[in-house]
């Protein structure tokens, strides 16, 4: 098994017939991801890579049934996007799109939580259920089906460690990259909630990194709630203060958000902390031997 | 991206919040000719640089004639300020302060809200406030961009003990719409005074404005004061690469902020120094690799370069095309370790093979190699 997405999953790609949009949809057909259409307004009737475009994400779901959309489109359409998608209840929502004003994630954030929708992203790489399905941009050749669950903030980082995993042999049930700003659709808790309900994961790897505070809450909320084992990796640490590191998110402020502070919550609740990559790997190897 | 505060005051006068009046100065010339246009019996004179701690750093004083301005503006232009260097003064009319507080508007990445900030005890540090007297600190907010009325009421009865209520509230109401009208991620009065007659005023103003944002804010864009940007990180956006210029002598490239962070702690765990943080991003084109290299190379401390790729829209083959016309056109002395893996990296390989480009086959042994070229020893 694998969790939020499947090969079933019915997928719609939003801003299908832009440059990113389209190749990343071919990617993700030649995947086996279950496409089904797309949309773009105003582009309704036509096709592209042999699925139909709709006008409206309500037109799509009214005509093939959607389970899940991927936002393509550039940042100044993203809250109309992601706007347009709750508006037609689709469950699982992916937003791709990197430099989405953080005030227009306020009000999305808590729309989806009311209808208790699942919004992942936006400034992510989507995610990936090896051999099943992948949603988003991540490089699918890199991954093999397996049990260990990994949620990333970052994108090349998850390419990093599930490279690193596929090298000792050790496949994934899904990959989530969460994305890497101020206010995300999903946090690690709540991606952790679904790895801990599934089956077929036995183990979860958590790509953190400085800025904010929920890999602290995330350690206090596995020591509750996880039954599973975890281990924890943390980027940044030699990041200066006060500056952006890339990612809008990844921003030490006085004492808060520091490396130090999130690998001490994170030991401090059982969950062992790699200092690389490559340890990380050999970590969760060594615990499936 | 931040701004003077005499800049936030300028747009809290749009917005309706109450500021002192006050004038620009760029010399001890314009603060007089200030001086005498305000005519004020006393003005203070304001050190204009994007740091906290201007007053204890001497940045700010006051002064009752023009030899008192003159004195003041001529001490504070040029003073360096935590790094920063006086270039602008804001001469501004006295208040008749009775009471200060504080005030500010964020966003909230815990609660996922517009965040209020408010305490009776204004003028000071207010994370010092937050960690010793928590309890003086009020916090409210809003998920659904509407005005929080009932704690904002509440709030504003406390700021001065009862007084100056309506002034409070309307500030909190102008200060809301504010933060949302211009994308802001802070918007601070610290302090925010009453005044003998009854009025309140912000003193002091904060604003960072949200860089995502400033594709809709153009007008904003132009307070950009370039003293206070590194011009190599300006002409890195510009170019669509995110760069931070650092202290150390190893020149980084890499795609991905997570991966680029990663390759610092790793040069750092090494025993090495980064000179910079540079994210290439997702694009493949090899312009962007040539730009990279100038930027790197710029300055001339850095003594080798790590480029650390794991292509995933990135292609790795472009990248080494990238690389091989910077070799072409630029007079690169420096060694220059390459790691390639993911999408295309055979072909990016096959690419670079012959030239002078030292590879590695893994991220740790990258790292390793370039440290050790940077010192001179051989990898």
């Amino acid at each position: 098994m694998s969790i939020l997405i499947d090969q079933d999953t019915k997928v719609i790609v939003q801003g299908i017939t832009g440059r990113d949009g389209s190749f990343h949809a071919s990617q993700m057909i030649e995947y086996g991801t279950n496409i089904v259409g797309g949309v773009t307004p105003g582009k309704g009737g036509q096709e592209v890579h042999g699925k139909p475009v709709f006008h409206s994400v309500q037109d799509a779901k009214d005509a093939v049934g959607v389970d899940a959309t991927v936002i393509y489109v550039p940042a100044k359409f993203a809250k109309g996007a992601v706007q347009e998608a709750i508006d037609a209840d689709i469950p699982l929502i992916i937003c791709i799109t990197e430099g989405v004003p953080v005030n227009d994630m306020v009000g999305l954030y808590h729309q989806v939580k009311a209808k208790g929708l699942t919004l992942i992203g936006p400034n992510c790489p989507g995610l990936i259920s090896p051999g099943k399905s992948k949603i988003g941009i991540m490089p699918g050749m890199i991954c093999i089906p397996g049990s260990v669950g990994v949620i990333s903030r970052s994108g090349t980082l998850t390419y990093e460690i599930v490279h690193a995993l596929t090298g000792l042999n050790i496949g994934q049930s899904t990959c989530v990259g969460i994305g890497g700003d101020p206010i995300v659709g999903s946090n690690f808790r709540d991606v952790l909630a679904l790895f801990e309900k599934d089956p077929d994961t036995e183990a979860v790897v958590l790509v953190g990194e400085i800025g904010g505070d929920e890999e602290e809450k995330t350690a206090e909320y596995i020591k509750e709630h996880i039954s599973k084992p975890c281990f924890a990796y943390i980027v940044g640490a030699s990041a200066p203060e006060g500056r952006r590191m890339g990612h809008a998110g990844a921003i030490v402020s006085g004492n808060a958000g520091t490396a130090a502070s999130k690998q001490k919550a994170f030991s401090e609740a059982g969950v062992p902390v790699a200092k690389t990559l490559d340890e990380m790997a050999e970590l969760v190897a060594k615990q499936f031997q | 991206m931040n701004i003077h505060e005499y800049q936030a005051k300028g747009l809290f006068k749009e917005a309706g919040i109450p500021v002192p009046e006050g004038r620009v100065a760029l010399s001890v010339e314009e603060a007089v000719a200030a001086f005498e246009e305000l005519d004020a019996p006393i003005v203070a004179v304001k050190a204009q640089v994007h740091v906290g701690g201007r007053g204890k750093a001497g940045g700010v004083k006051l002064a009752r004639s023009v030899d008192e301005v003159r004195e003041h503006a001529s001490n504070i232009l040029g003073m360096d300020i935590k790094g920063h260097t006086v270039h602008r003064l804001w001469i501004e009319k006295g208040s008749d302060i009775q009471r200060e507080a504080y005030l500010s508007v964020i966003l909230d990445r815990a609660d996922k809200s517009i965040g209020f900030i408010a305490s009776a005890d204004g003028g000071m540090d207010i994370e010092e406030v937050a960690e010793k007297t928590p309890e003086r600190i009020l916090r409210f907010g809003s998920i659904d961009y509407s005005f929080p009325e009932e704690a904002a009421k509440d709030a504003a009865a406390k700021l001065f003990d009862g007084d100056g209520v309506d002034g409070v509230l309307d500030v909190m109401r102008k200060l809301f719409q504010l933060f949302i009208d211009k994308d802001l991620q802070l918007a601070e009065i610290n302090p925010l005074v009453l005044t003998g007659s009854g009025e309140v005023i912000a003193l002091d103003g904060k604003m960072t404005i949200d860089d995502n944002a400033l594709m809709r804010q153009a007008e904003l864009e132009e307070l950009r004061d370039m003293n206070e940007e590194n011009p190599a990180e300006i002409e890195a956006a510009e170019k669509g690469l995110a760069f931070i210029q650092l202290d150390g002598d190893i020149g980084c490239m890499v795609n991905g902020a997570g991966l680029a962070m990663a390759t610092l702690d790793m040069i750092k765990i090494h025993g090495g120094e980064p000179a910079n943080f540079l994210d290439v991003g997702g694009s493949s084109n090899p312009e962007k690799v040539v730009n990279a290299f100038k930027l790197i190379l710029a300055g001339g401390k850095v003594k080798s370069v790590l480029i650390n790729i794991f292509g995933g829209i990135t292609r790795c083959d472009d990248i080494a095309r990238g690389i091989l016309k910077a070799f072409e056109t630029m007079d690169i002395s420096v060694p220059v370790v390459v790691r390639l893996t993911g999408t295309n990296a055979e072909e990016g390989k096959a690419l670079l093979e012959g030239s002078s480009l030292i590879p590695a086959s893994s991220f740790s042994e990258a790292v390793r190699k370039t440290i050790e070229l940077g010192k001179g020893e051989a990898a």
